[in-house]
């Protein structure tokens, strides 16, 4: 009787032994997941987080009377919002312009280039990597220094001007350099890459025989593209368009160097002078977070349009 | 039943109800081999016939071919009597089912049925591939995406697919490749049934001997680019007339040996020391080297009276190996000069030979086939 009590007892014990230990690994496990991820938490907190919110503190500081040049106290300034959108609401207009024609142009050359190495040579591995190589190895040199090349290219002695008035599109007269027409070649060409690769990594991975298969059911190769290659490149094409329009958006080199200042100026640009040139600090930094918050929902509206999560 | 009007109604709706396909020298060449030799082939309209062989014997190129997605080196393919040789796939009235099905992972699976009425511009093309759906007894499922059926059923998809089409000539790359036995054996009665129905041509490439012999009514056994023998599965298999087909259609027994006398109807071959008779309709060879073969249970194993008639042939040897299925047992036998034979006896309750004993086996002349004496006799028995 006593033996059963305590064998009771003990299994008892061993039970509630066993249930602690398991409660204590999951807990354990939980905190490991915790830990790992501290380190990301707090690079973001630190270099993300609180430089958004000092931004926007800064965007509603105000000038006391008198202050000196940069000199600003916090506030709650609201009108420092209404002041900017009223002043450069165009610029905004004109930097989601430019960077929609950049995203269309890079995804027009991006795509057939992504599908040409992907698809029309797979199995060639040495032409693919020469191809990509040569596409890739100028994004090794400076951002600047290839903007400038630009200009060079454009210029009114460069090749294209000089062959564009020969054949008459460009008047005598014409330039190409300081115009909107450059800033977005420039625009384009900077952030082809951003298009191309995600589009080429989705292409690279595309089932020939499902090429096959629409053919062998009667689609042309034209038919064949854009019922099949097509749909089923979307999620690449989806992160091209994305990564080349928001930093497009923003961008200021392109337009500082290719642009003429006036009617081609772009909202990083003003940016770039409301905080060096101008010392408007609060304005600046009202215009970052405006720039901030319009991309941020054109992103929204176009996931929740084109997400990929419909296309599967 | 059922199923039977879905496909009454189906092929009424359709054009065509098969057509012959011819091929004639046709050759196909990479650049470090030639995989189609000189290929010449006629499939009557509304057979089930199948491109038998290895992997790598140029069966799948000799399909793509047909289904216009590789170009022959040389030679001319026609279907239904037009000249199709140049044509690309997407004017082909072919339709294949691809071995890893392909089917388009963003369209529906009615989607994906319909694709080739839609291209052709046919009105209903939503009611007629819910009634290939339908066939296939997959109606329940025409909204799904193809990654949310099983690998049987994506076939199944794969198949309506093609169908619906009604193409003059239906291609099968190993569709059934990919599928569990049992699952395999269930589509092929039913592929069969369907091709019974609707009576389209169908070529079927395999390397399975089985599913070929079950389902087609003519079986071309191809190996190294060019078709070793054509015919009835039964033929075939009855009568091979290489040492490669009687080796990848089954199992045979070969035996070398020298042609010594001429019988009239037979000639008697001396196979080291053996006398052994084969009829002479049934032999490649009739003077000189030849090879005898035999299907294993063709052959008599043990209890012989020893005044048994020697108008048999038959061969004495030691059992190797002897091991029991139930069923059967199976021997290994071995046979000084001519090595090692192989053979079963059906279980009829006799008891069976023990590794070491000394066998007789015996058959009738008449199940002796004969070939080319200058072939290898292993030749075609480790391909698969």
């Amino acid at each position: 009787m006593t033996a059963t009590a305590t064998r009771g007892q003990k299994k008892h014990a061993t039970e509630d032994l066993r249930s602690e230990e398991e409660i204590a690994a999951e807990k354990r496990k939980g905190r490991v997941g915790l830990y790992l991820i501290i380190p990301g938490m707090a690079f973001l907190a630190l270099f993300f987080a609180a430089p958004v919110l000092v931004l926007l503190s800064m965007s509603l500081y105000a000038k006391p009377p008198g202050a000196e040049i940069g000199e600003f106290v916090p506030a709650l300034q609201f009108s420092n919002y209404t002041t900017v959108i009223a002043a450069y609401w165009e610029v905004f207009l004109r930097s989601f312009v430019f960077a929609f024609i950049a995203t269309v142009a890079a995804l027009l050359i991006g795509y057939p280039m992504a599908y040409l190495v992907a698809v029309r040579l797979r199995g060639r591995q040495l032409m693919q990597g020469i191809l990509l190589v040569l596409l890739i190895a100028p994004f090794f040199s400076s951002f600047i220094l290839r903007t400038q090349a630009w200009k060079q290219i454009l210029s009114d002695e460069g090749p294209v001007v000089t062959v564009l008035r020969a054949i008459a599109i460009l008047p005598p007269d014409g330039h190409l350099t300081a115009t909107a027409f450059a800033v977005v070649c420039g625009l384009t060409y900077n952030f082809l890459p951003f298009m191309m690769l995600p589009i080429y990594a989705n292409l690279d991975r595309l089932d020939t025989s499902l090429l096959e298969a629409s053919g062998d059911l009667y689609a042309s190769p034209i038919k064949t593209f854009f019922k099949v290659t097509l749909p089923l490149s979307m999620p690449g094409v989806f992160a091209g368009t994305l990564l080349t329009f928001i930093p497009a958006a923003g961008d200021y080199v392109n337009a500082s160097l290719l642009g003429n200042n006036r009617d081609t100026a772009m909202i990083g640009q003003i940016i770039d002078s409301r905080f060096f040139k101008v010392v408007d600090y609060p304005g600046a930094s009202a215009l970052s977070f405006i720039l901030m918050i319009l991309i941020l929902a054109l992103v929204l509206i176009y996931i929740k349009r084109f997400g990929t999560k419909e296309l599967f | 039943m059922s199923t039977t009007t879905t496909l009454k109604d189906a092929a009424q709706a359709g054009v065509s109800t098969g057509a012959d396909l011819h091929l004639k020298n046709v050759t196909k060449r990479f650049t470090e081999f030639t995989a189609v030799d000189d290929l010449t082939l006629t499939v009557p309209s509304g057979a089930f016939f199948a491109l038998l062989g290895p992997s790598g014997c140029g069966k799948t190129t000799t399909l793509r071919m047909i289904a216009g997605l590789e170009q022959p080196t040389s030679g001319s393919i026609s279907i239904g009597g037009q000249d199709v040789t140049k044509l690309p796939s997407f004017q082909r009235q072919v339709n294949t089912v691809f071995q890893s099905y392909a089917l388009f992972p963003h369209m529906s699976v009615l989607d994906n049925v319909a694709f080739g009425l839609k291209r052709k511009g046919a009105k209903d093309h939503l009611a007629r591939a819910k009634a290939a759906l339908e066939m296939v007894e997959l109606g329940h499922l025409a909204s799904r995406k193809p990654a949310q059926l099983s690998g049987g059923q994506q076939q199944r998809v794969a198949l309506a697919r093609a169908l619906v089409n009604r193409p003059a000539v239906l291609l099968l790359d190993e569709p059934l490749g990919a599928l569990d036995m049992k699952l395999r054996r269930q589509m092929q009665v039913e592929l069969k049934a369907i091709q019974t129905e609707v009576g389209l041509t169908f070529i079927h490439v395999t390397h399975d001997q089985e599913e070929a012999m079950t389902m087609a009514d003519t079986v071309a056994v191809m190996n190294k680019g060019k078709i070793e023998q054509m015919g009835a599965p039964r033929d075939l298999y009855e009568l091979p007339k290489t040492a490669f087909v009687a080796n990848f259609l089954g199992k045979s027994n070969l035996m070398h040996g020298e042609v010594i006398e001429d019988l009239g109807d037979a000639v008697a071959v001396n196979a080291s020391g053996h006398r052994l008779v084969m009829p002479k309709n049934r032999s490649v060879a009739h003077s000189g080297s030849a090879i005898v073969g035999v299907r294993p249970e063709k052959m008599s194993i043990l209890n012989l009276p020893d005044d048994y008639s020697h108008t048999a042939n038959m061969l004495t040897g030691t059992v190797l190996d002897a091991s029991f299925t139930g069923v059967s047992t199976e021997y290994l036998v071995e046979v000084p000069g001519i090595g090692t034979i192989g053979t079963f006896s059906q279980n009829m309750g006799q008891n069976p030979a023990q590794r070491g004993d000394t066998v007789r086996m015996t058959w009738e002349p008449e199940f002796s086939f004969g070939l080319d004496g200058a072939e290898q006799t292993t030749e075609g028995q480790d391909a698969v």
